[in-house]
Parts: structure tokens; C-alpha cells; sequence
């Protein structure tokens, strides 16, 4: 039952996303809250929902995104997919391989946004993109990456407590 | 009589005499000696109210401070909410211009019927410029609808929920617009860009664009009305190679500070989606 707590904390992350971090941009780049949350839960160890959440969160984004509905979806569960292939491999370092893993799936998040939206006829330069957009969205994360981390390794105790809790 | 007088007469010596040495220092005739009288009993009475204020500090003062850092909290805590005060008051009059502009500006334009929504909300997507506002389809809201401040073009609405709606600004990259420009009147094309940036083009190569040139929409392809204020020219780029020319164009909204905007709920985009011929075999 624990597990449902990601509908109030997506929901949540989405309307804080639309309402308040699209208003702080570093350039025209801003941080994507629910992509930094979405990879953070999908690196936990013994998460199992790590899917579940990417689905929940391309599903809301696409809902109040003016974005092709395919994209945020398919973005967020290739974050999801990373973060689980990095779990195994860099176990010992969580945090290095959270802002790994978000550098990584925001590169991938947006060069995604920026191919589908070209072929759908927006007019964007990818000089352009890169520079005003990508990049300052990037360090962003990254810097939101720390921060939602240690929030949600707690969370994740909380939804799968070890065996010495229970 | 005797025995009365015997008691009054020191009585009265020493009277006299107090009243006879007064006299002689009111006079001045003992200013050395009533000098160092008074100097004498002033520094006296300075030490003795020295070292009492001293002690009297010295006893009181804990009780004052307790109590300065009290009222101090107190006022510390008034002035916290005074100020909450002013921040919401400014917010409520900052909004109560923006109203009173818009009025003035549907006033002024009775052929249109307007229907004001709060801005609350931006695209999750940097690449895009979207707003969201907070008037849906219950409110008689449908897709198409153009969306304006008393400044000019803002944009128009993309999708439509029962209480929200979702707008495309005119600076987004996929948004392109049919306009004029006022004093020339030329026809031309403006679109938006991943930046926010907006750019005129299919301008003629031989049209004499001016700088600060009025540009305003043309209602050609019906998805806009016409005769709306969209920006002026701040930069023009001619190439001898080009078909076309180029020119930068400055938004008359200021976009990062759109907070209640103005929808046209009396106009309908129209399809001319069936009148574009398609190949067939």
C-alpha cells in the first residue's frame, strides 16, 4: 500500500514543476523535477516500482505538456531503464551515480524533446538548443539531483523498510 | 510672660541670624564662602547619585531586559506581519492595475467579448512556450481562441480542460502568425523560437522596413483577429542573396510577467484545413 504514495508525490512534483521551477530559468533551461525524481527512485536498491513511477510521471507531464504525448513517457522510462542498469554496476556509490545517471538521462530526455519536436515542425536550432537550453538544464538537474536524492533514499526506507525494522 | 519670652527669645536669635547670613549671600557679599558651600554639596550629591543610578542599574537591570527582549519580540513579530501585510497588499494593487488596464482595454473594444484568466502555470518543457490558465471549458472556453493583455497578442488556446486551459504563447517555436506591419503594410510571417525570440519573415526583399515599425496580426489563414498589436521591429537583416528579408521583432507582452490575461471568447478560428488541395493518385 506504501507504494501508492507516488501518486500524491508525482502529482505533487508536476504542479511544483509547471507552477514554480519553469518560472527560474538559467538561460532559457530550466530543472525537471519529476525526471530527477523519477531516476532517483529507480536507483534505490529494492525498489520494485521504478517503472510504475516513470509511466506515472510521462503520463502527468504529457497531460500539462504542450510536448508530443509519446515523448515525456518514453523519456522518463528510458531515465528509469538507465537507472536500473547503473544500479547494478555502480552499487557502491549511490550519489555518484545518481548525478551520473541524471546527466546522462537528461541528455537523453532532451535530445529526444528536441528530435521528436523538429520532425513535428518546430523551428529549433540545435546550436541554439544546446546552448540556452540543454546545457543550463543539465546543471540544474544536477544541482536538484543532491538535494532530491537524500529525500528520496528516506522515502525509500519508509516504502521498503529492511528486515531489522520490520 | 516671661517664662514665654525666656523660650522665643533664642528662638528668634538664631532666626535672625539665618535669616541676616541668607540675606548677606543673596547679596553677594558671601560668594567665596557660599561658593564652596554649593560646589561642596554639589559634587556630594553627584557622587551620592552616581553610585545610586549605579545600583539602582545594577538591580533593575535584568527585569528590563527581560522585558526589552520581550517588547523587542514583540515588535519584531509586528513588524514580520506588517510586512506580510504590505507584500499582499502590493500584490492585490500590482493586480488590481493589471484589471483596471484590462478593462479600460475590453471597454475600448466592445465588438469582442473577453473573459480574464490567472496565469498558473508555465509548460514543463523548456523547449516549448506554454502558459496555463485557470479557465477551462466550463467557463466557455474552446481551442483556437486567441488570448491577449491589454498590451497586445499573447497567444491562443492550444487545449481545454473543464477548469484549465492550456495556451500556445506566440513565442513558441511551433507558432507562426500571419501579420502586417502597420505603417507599410506589408504582410508577413511572424514566428517564435526555442528562446522566446521572435522573428518576422517572407518579408519582400524591395519592402521599406523601418525600425520601430507597429506590427499588427492581419486575420489571414482565421486563426487570428486582425488588427492586433503583436510587437515593433528592433533589427532588420538584409542579405542580396536571400529571397527574403529577416527582422527581429520585440514582443509589446512582456512574457515573463504574464500573470492574468484576457481571452476572446467571441471569436472562432476557422478550418481551412478541406480547402487545401491534396494530391490525389
Amino acid at each position: 500500500m506504501r507504494n501508492l504514495v507516488a501518486f500524491p508525490i508525482l502529482l505533487l512534483a508536476v504542479i511544483v514543476q509547471s507552477a514554480v521551477i519553469s518560472r527560474i530559468p538559467l538561460l532559457s533551461g530550466f530543472a525537471d523535477l519529476p525526471l530527477v525524481l523519477v531516476t532517483a527512485w529507480a536507483l534505490q536498491p529494492r525498489v520494485t516500482t521504478a517503472w510504475h513511477w516513470a509511466l506515472l510521471a510521462g503520463a502527468l507531464t504529457a497531460f500539462m505538456s504542450g510536448l508530443p504525448v509519446g515523448v515525456p513517457i518514453a523519456g522518463f522510462l528510458l531515465a528509469a531503464g538507465l537507472a536500473q542498469a547503473f544500479r547494478r554496476r555502480v552499487w557502491q556509490a549511490p550519489l555518484l551515480a545518481m548525478l551520473i545517471v541524471i546527466f546522462l538521462a537528461s541528455m537523453l530526455y532532451y535530445s529526444l524533446s528536441f528530435l521528436v519536436l523538429s520532425l513535428f515542425g518546430a523551428s529549433l536550432s540545435l546550436s541554439t538548443s544546446f546552448s540556452q537550453i540543454v546545457l543550463p538544464g543539465v546543471l540544474l538537474n544536477l544541482f536538484l539531483a543532491v538535494t532530491v536524492f537524500w529525500f528520496v533514499r528516506d522515502l525509500a526506507l519508509w516504502v521498503y523498510p529492511t528486515e531489522e525494522e520490520v | 510672660m516671661r517664662e514665654v519670652l525666656s523660650h522665643s527669645l533664642p528662638t528668634t536669635i538664631v532666626f535672625l541670624l539665618i535669616a541676616g547670613v541668607l540675606m548677606l549671600a543673596f547679596g553677594g557679599y558671601l560668594g567665596v564662602v557660599s561658593d564652596w558651600a554649593s560646589g561642596a554639596m554639589v559634587r556630594a550629591q553627584t557622587w551620592l547619585a552616581t553610585r545610586y543610578t549605579a545600583v539602582q542599574d545594577f538591580l533593575a537591570a535584568p527585569r528590563d531586559v527581560a522585558a526589552l527582549r520581550q517588547r523587542n519580540a514583540e515588535l519584531e513579530a509586528e513588524v514580520a506581519a506588517l510586512r506580510a501585510q504590505l507584500i499582499e497588499l502590493s500584490e492585490r494593487a500590482s493586480q488590481v492595475e493589471v484589471l483596471a488596464s484590462l478593462v479600460n482595454y475590453s471597454r475600448a473594444r466592445p465588438e469582442s467579448r473577453y473573459i480574464a484568466a490567472d496565469v498558473i502555470g508555465r509548460d514543463p518543457s523548456p523547449f516549448l512556450h506554454y502558459v496555463i490558465i485557470n479557465r477551462g471549458s466550463n467557463d466557455g472556453l474552446r481551442r483556437g481562441m486567441p488570448v491577449i493583455t491589454d498590451q497586445g497578442l499573447v497567444g491562443r488556446i492550444d487545449a481545454v480542460i473543464a477548469d484549465a486551459a492550456r495556451v500556445q504563447l506566440i513565442t513558441d517555436p511551433r507558432s507562426a502568425i500571419n501579420v502586417q506591419l502597420q505603417r507599410s503594410d506589408i504582410q508577413a510571417m511572424l514566428v517564435g523560437s526555442e528562446t522566446g525570440t521572435l522573428t518576422l519573415e517572407m518579408i519582400p526583399q524591395d519592402a521599406p522596413v523601418e525600425i520601430g515599425e507597429l506590427i499588427l496580426t492581419s486575420g489571414l489563414g482565421g486563426n487570428y483577429p486582425a488588427n492586433l498589436v503583436v510587437g515593433h521591429v528592433i533589427n532588420i537583416r538584409k542579405r542580396e542573396a536571400d529571397l527574403f528579408q529577416q527582422a527581429s521583432v520585440q514582443a509589446a507582452v512582456d512574457f515573463s510577467r504574464l500573470s492574468i490575461v484576457l481571452v476572446i471568447t467571441n471569436f472562432r478560428p476557422v478550418e481551412i484545413a478541406p480547402l487545401i488541395p491534396t494530391r490525389t493518385p
